[in-house]
């Protein structure tokens, strides 16, 4: 072991100190790319452009769902629930940096230019340079998460949605966006059956349980007509077959939450959609994402060479 | 010198280290072409934070066995199935305390409204009657049961 180079030594607690592993750096730290060695080739009849705007709205829906989910961590109703919404909340991380990755990847123009020597790889740069006006996620998605009540309706719908969405896109022409989707299929099922199992038993529990779920539906319920609007991104997607028009899960998903509605006694709230046209999808967010936005850039853009 | 699978095939799982990363399937191809070693790897979930330990993992291990230019690639697809974690790595987690997973789920996607029914042993004494405290646990893998038996909690690496 003589020869042995304690630079190298991946199990000394002082490695990195004297500057010779990148991974003390706050940028830089994980793969450098989520898709490293993967063909981000554009497939013929894909326009790399509508690619890389379609994804950034799947990616952003993710992003910015996460992060207000992750606020529920160490205040969730108790410790199984703290922690099932942070799993939640990675998975969806997870999905969301492969997304931006794969946005990046097709249309390098979407990324924001960082100053010389910044180590900010182009998925961190989409997701903490990018000011409110550019991010494509539905207003669904960013809206303060309420109590626990909304929390739940707010995701039994999201997660419906999402996974009627995702299984869809498992068949893209876009092998990567393909690749993506049927990964997250697998998650956000275990999301799908969290949120539906949360919905029956706070119907079902207490007179205020109940109460409080019915009352998160209606809050709700006016919002998610955004996410099954189709915007001139999507339906260009869709025309090249890597896209999904989300209008045309509308009757699959209605079924499932029908279907938990029937199980939980819970009546299909009476309250028309709100808003008209896609809102957050051409980058007109509601009050709260500039909040979020500030609070989840606020360190990254405060170092924009990562190091701190 | 040792062949860069079998360094690679050494690395261990960073939250489940008694699991290699060949006993968890999550290393797909270990390619050597002249000094340059190729490893790809998959991810068990999307956002597995540990990804990134794995990758350095691998690298130092390979560097210390004397290949200095290794890269780590990704493969996502196919998406990593529990059902690739080997007979070893069943037989490793159950001597660790935590139950394995039972086959993949295939085929259409149920919504399952009333608590998942897994047929699993305590890993500790081999009480059949165990209850499920959250289909989350500690990482994105695992969901958490009680024995009803020995009262004792244990982790369940869940079907993906």
């Amino acid at each position: 072991m003589d020869s042995h180079d304690l630079d190298l030594d991946h199990d000394s607690v002082y490695d990195g100190l004297l500057g010779g592993d990148a991974s003390q750096w706050a940028f830089g730290t994980d793969f450098e790319d989520p898709l490293a060695g993967v063909d981000t080739t554009i497939p013929a009849g894909v326009d790399g452009a509508v690619l890389a705007a379609y994804c950034l709205m799947l990616g952003d829906d993710a992003l910015v769902y996460a992060h207000r989910l992750s606020e529920w961590t160490s205040n969730a109703p108790d410790l199984e629930d703290d922690i099932a919404l942070a799993n939640i909340s990675l998975d969806l991380l997870g999905q969301a940096r492969l997304l931006l990755a794969r946005a990046a990847a097709a249309d390098p123009s979407v990324v924001p230019v960082l100053p010389d020597g910044s180590p900010v790889p182009p998925e961190d740069a989409l997701a903490f340079f990018r000011d409110e006006s550019a991010f494509r996620n539905v207003r669904y998605v960013e809206a303060p998460n309420g109590d626990f009540g909304v929390t739940i309706a707010r995701l039994l719908l999201f997660s419906t949605h999402r996974l009627a969405l995702l299984q869809r896109l498992a068949a893209s022409v876009d092998p990567v966006l393909a690749a993506i989707a049927a990964k997250g299929v697998k998650e956000v099922t275990y999301h799908r059956d969290y949120a539906g199992r949360w919905f029956v038993t706070l119907a079902r529990g207490t007179e205020e349980s109940r109460r409080r779920l019915v009352a998160g539906l209606a809050t709700v319920w006016p919002m998610y007509a955004e996410l099954t609007r189709c915007s001139d991104v999507e339906a260009r997607a869709a025309e090249q077959a890597f896209g999904v028009d989300p209008a045309t899960v509308g009757d699959e998903v209605d079924a499932v939450v029908e279907h938990v509605l029937a199980t939980a006694g819970i009546e299909r709230p009476d309250v028309p959609a709100s808003g008209t046209g896609p809102l957050g999808r051409t980058g007109r967010h509601s009050e709260a994402m500039g909040r979020l936005l500030a609070e989840m850039q606020v360190v990254a853009r405060a170092h924009p060479l990562g190091k701190w | 010198m040792v062949s860069a699978l079998a360094v690679a095939a050494t690395v261990t799982d960073p939250e489940m280290p008694m699991l290699t990363l060949v006993d968890l399937g999550v290393l797909r191809d270990v390619d050597e072409s002249g000094d340059r070693v190729t490893v790809t790897i998959t991810p068990t979930y999307s956002g597995c934070p540990a990804m990134a330990t794995m990758r350095d993992d691998l690298v130092h291990a390979l560097q210390d066995a004397g290949y200095d230019e290794v890269d780590v690639k990704v493969s996502l697809s196919p998406a990593w199935s529990s059902d690739w974690i080997t007979e070893h790595g069943r037989d490793r987690l159950r001597a660790h305390g935590l139950s394995a997973p039972g086959p993949a789920p295939t085929g259409p996607i149920p919504l399952t409204l009333a608590p998942v029914r897994r047929a699993i042993d305590c890993p500790r004494c081999g009480s059949a009657d165990v209850r499920l405290t959250s289909e989350f646990g500690p990482t994105a893998c695992k969901a958490m049961y009680q024995c009803s038996t020995c009262l004792e909690p244990f982790e369940h690496v869940k079907e993906i």
